[in-house]
């Protein structure tokens, strides 16, 4: 696969906070890629950059062979020359035009006969099933339409690159689950490049053909498929980001494994990682990935017991440990105080600096 | 159980209590006005309206009214419009300080800015106008200030930051994404300016349009300063110069009230028309998350443009009040500035000896005081019932407080003369009351709309946990909303004492003999001639008004650290 958006040495700082450090990704033709990390972490930035909305302090951004940021020749393409698509947070619709006029903004802006324009607004209208509403204005319509609006407006001109800054997150959840299907709908129509920009981690792996989880400054923490980075997490940031999370200490003897503390518990059974002599890694593991049984497994108490619906969230004492367990409704209920056994799946290791230690 | 099925609790007396201050502040003397215009001798008096309508004096007048308002909303519009674009969506140097300097025309009496501009542009003796003579050899003046286009452009100085005001605040609140969006669809800064900028910002620029509309068809102190002269009259002159010539007969009075009618009924249009507007017009246009706004790059013209604003600055606020402070120091007016025909002889002499300028300043500052303190405990009481109180009636009330936004000062005036001339009872006319009285009804509006700002943004939730605490009303009142609103009521407060204290279209038809305030002393010594006195009280007037707002500044910027904790 060709690269088609290139970011290299990408660095923005704003005073003395570095926004984005020193970044470099490749962003493949067609490729949906999702920029996932707490809020402030520099990816909005990143975004706004590729835009033109934000000069650069060092490095460039190329669309294929072409520069359209580059700190060095302290050349930057306008935004209204870029021909990308985007979407914002905020939907920014105009509220003097109609559905319509605004859909067919960037076509006028590019002198498209008038037939043209009809014809292509009413196309992306289709599209994204606004054609009934055209003739309304954005404040009689719903959130979920406001930014079909804004998803018809960016694509009634063909763009090859559509940015998206959080697009979903001012909608309701039902409304969310919809539109991302309908954006991936889309794309597939239209085969643009994605750059979605999201701190929700099931936004990002419902949509995505690949996730760059970034810590702040934009620092790349794993770049890899949604897959992979659920089952994989490249380090302890990215399993914490990822979902629900324990982080247990462990000590081994006999080469067993013990959570710290809670020798007369039992053993997890588990093969032993590599690690350094006197410093086992730290046990990592969902909530949902942990089996609570009557007798035998590693014995605990159960402390606090909350449904959720579906499913009951445990808390379980293990020594010295507090393990959290989340599982079925529908499974045997464990009562407040009761003893009960946990066997672990699903493992993973992280070594002192955070780092994932291959499983054996 | 008490208090669960009575009628007539507290709520129904504060209403009682608002409902008749507004009544016999502000309705009854209108409807005295609108009464008086059109019933005479219990019959209704249309012939003798269009007698005076159709009087060549009157029919001038309103139509230099129209003149003047129409051009006077044009150029403050495309003023404003202009700077407030300059300020906040380019990066001119010192934005934060050119804003705040576009504010102070504000803070200034516009009348003794025209003064100032007589002294710099009157056909013969004007400063400028002789030195421009001298250095051509020129028997013509560079420009007559008397006359329609010098009413027009000294009003407008001091009437576009109406527009500033209101279209800044709407660029800086709008959402920069609805530009910014368009910046990606493909649209250069001009097209986006003209296409999205622009038309959400027209309902703003409305606004603040028909609010300098409003003000300058009512105007009254630049017209009688620069109009007299040269017999140009609008409204507000032509009804103080019938009633002044007319010893106070009521035939004038019946002319001033017919007139009267004519400003309160455009007042009230004008006022309904931005109503219109601000509704229809009520984008959501503000900001979700802050972002910092587009700003156009001025390269090139960034220091032109700095120096045309500070030019203007300049000429605008700078030189009449150096002007002012200058003449108020000369031996003689028509003495060259020179340091030996400089005096602090006439500061002293009007503030210690000559008996009409310190009864002036006595009268206007406990005068001001008092129906600052006044008004502004009324208007929190009667915001508090319309904002916050539930009881039934309440829309008498909501409508009641429409209209002292509504009635131009000059209107006020001749209301409380009907009003309070011994026809109902009571004579205050030639008393201190009677001003009194007037600048509570002028001045409720502000009362009311800082009051009301201040109480609406106190939730609901706020007194009601202090009563799930336990608190009475009163006690939930006193240690919740009173603390919370203070800074509102401060605001109001200074909002109502500074201008009152140089306050001069209502005050000029109702002083007495012993009843000057300083502006019509201010006013009464420049017609007489006494140029150098009228600079020197000006001055005076001048440097309480700054020292004031920099205490107000002092202190509601406390008060904004306090609250914000």
């Amino acid at each position: 696969m060709t690269a088609h958006v290139i970011l290299r040495n990408v660095t923005k700082r704003f005073g003395s906070v570095v926004a984005v450090d020193n970044l470099n990704l490749e962003i493949a033709r067609g490729e949906c890629l999702s920029l996932l990390g707490p809020s402030g972490c520099g990816k909005t930035t990143t975004l706004r950059m590729l835009a033109g909305f934000e000069d650069l302090d060092e490095g460039e951004i190329l669309v294929g062979d072409r520069v359209i940021s580059s700190r060095f020749k302290n050349y930057y393409l306008p935004p209204e020359k870029r021909d990308f698509g985007m979407v914002f947070q905020a939907f920014a619709v105009w509220p003097h035009l109609s559905v319509f006029d605004n859909v067919a903004f960037p076509l006028q802006i590019r002198g498209l006969s008038r037939p043209e324009i009809r014809e292509k607004t009413t196309k992306a209208l289709t599209y994204t099933g606004l054609l009934d509403v055209r003739d309304s204005y954005p404040n009689e319509l719903s959130g979920g339409q406001k930014q079909r609006i804004a998803l018809a407006r960016s694509i009634s001109f063909n763009p090859t690159v559509m940015l998206l800054d959080e697009p979903l997150s001012n909608l309701d959840p039902k409304m969310r689950e919809v539109m991302r299907f309908e954006i991936k709908e889309l794309q597939k129509r239209f085969n643009f490049t994605i750059i979605y920009v999201t701190h929700d981690q099931a936004e990002a792996m419902a949509l995505s053909d690949r996730i760059v989880v970034m810590d702040f400054g934009a620092l790349i923490q794993q770049d890899d498929t949604p897959v992979n980075v659920y089952l994989r997490p490249a380090n302890k940031f990215v399993f914490s980001f990822i979902g629900l999370s324990n982080f247990l200490a462990v000590e081994l003897a006999d080469g067993r494994i013990y959570l710290q503390g809670a020798r007369e518990a039992g053993p997890v059974t588990a093969a032993v990682p590599p690690h350094a002599p006197g410093k086992p890694p730290t046990l990592a593991c969902r909530p949902a990935e942990i089996e609570m049984v009557p007798t035998g497994g590693v014995r605990g108490v159960v402390t606090r017991r909350v449904l959720l619906g579906d499913i009951i969230d445990y808390r379980v004492q293990v020594g010295p440990t507090e393990v959290r367990v989340q599982r079925n409704v529908r499974k045997p209920v464990f009562s407040e105080e009761d003893q009960c056994g946990l066997v672990f799946s699903a493992l993973h290791w992280y070594d002192e600096s955070g780092a994932r230690v291959p499983t054996p | 159980m008490t208090g669960t099925d009575r009628k007539f609790g507290i709520a129904e007396i504060l209403l009682l209590f608002s409902v008749l201050v507004l009544v016999i502040v502000v309705a009854v003397p209108i409807l005295l006005i609108f009464w008086n215009a059109v019933v005479v001798d219990g019959g209704l008096n249309i012939a003798g309206i269009v007698k005076v309508l159709s009087e060549p004096d009157v029919f001038q007048a309103v139509v230099n009214s129209l003149v003047i308002a129409g051009a006077v909303t044009v150029v403050s519009t495309v003023l404003g419009v202009f700077f407030a674009w300059l300020v906040s969506r380019t990066d001119l140097p010192f934005k934060e300080t050119m804003k705040l300097l576009f504010l102070v025309p504000f803070m200034l009496p516009s009348f003794i800015g025209a003064i100032a501009w007589k002294m710099l542009l009157s056909p013969r003796a004007g400063l400028v106008n002789k030195w421009f003579m001298g250095l051509f050899g020129l028997e013509q003046p560079l420009f007559n200030i008397y006359s329609l286009g010098g009413i027009i452009a000294v009003e407008s100085m001091y009437l576009f930051p109406f527009v500033f005001i209101q279209v800044s605040g709407a660029l800086e609140r709008m959402d920069p994404t609805l530009e910014e969006s368009a910046r990606i669809s493909g649209a250069g800064l001009l097209t986006i300016t003209r296409r999205v900028t622009l038309p959400l910002m027209l309902p703003s620029i409305a606004a603040g349009a028909l609010l300098v509309a409003l003000y300058s068809l009512a105007h009254f102190g630049v017209p009688a300063v620069l109009g007299t002269e040269a017999a140009i009259f609008n409204i507000p002159t032509l009804i103080y110069q019938k009633i002044y010539a007319s010893g106070g007969r009521f035939e004038a009075i019946r002319a001033g009230t017919i007139l009267s009618s004519i400003l309160v009924t455009a007042a009230a249009l004008i006022l309904y028309a931005q109503n219109l507007i601000l509704t229809a017009g009520r984008f959501q246009v503000i900001a979700g998350k802050s972002v910092r706004p587009m700003l156009l790059k001025l390269r090139g013209l960034k220091y032109p443009l700095l120096s045309l604003s500070v030019l203007y600055i300049a000429i605008t606020v700078l030189l009449p009040t150096v002007t002012i402070f200058l003449v108020a120091l000369l031996r003689t007016y028509g003495l060259s500035f020179s340091l030996e025909n400089m005096t602090l002889h006439n500061i002293t002499y009007i503030l210690f000896t000559m008996k009409l300028t310190k009864d002036a300043i006595w009268n206007s500052f406990y005068l001001s005081l008092a129906a600052a303190l006044v008004t502004m405990l009324v208007g929190t009481l009667i915001s508090y019932v319309i904002v916050k109180m539930r009881v039934r009636g309440k829309f008498l009330l909501e409508f009641l407080g429409l209209l002292p936004f509504s009635v131009p000062g000059t209107v006020i005036a001749l209301g409380v003369i009907l009003m309070w001339s011994g026809k109902f009872g009571v004579n205050l006319y030639n008393t201190a009351w009677i001003i009194f009285v007037a600048y509570i009804a002028r001045y409720m509006a502000f009362a009311l709309k800082s009051t009301s700002a201040a109480l609406e943004q106190v939730g609901d939730s706020l007194e009601e946990a202090a009563r799930a605490c336990g608190a009475t009303h009163w006690q939930a009142m006193k240690d919740v909303v009173l603390p919370l609103i203070k800074p509102g009521m401060m605001a109001a407060f200074f909002l109502i004492f500074l201008p009152a204290l140089r306050e001069l279209t209502t005050s000029v038809l109702l002083y007495g003999p012993t009843t000057r305030t300083i502006g019509v002393a201010i006013y009464a010594l420049n017609e007489d001639g006494e140029t150098v006195y009228a600079a020197a009280l000006s001055a005076v007037a001048l440097f309480i008004i700054i020292v004031g707002h920099w205490v107000i500044k002092r202190i509601t910027g406390t008060t904004k650290i306090g609250g914000a904790s």
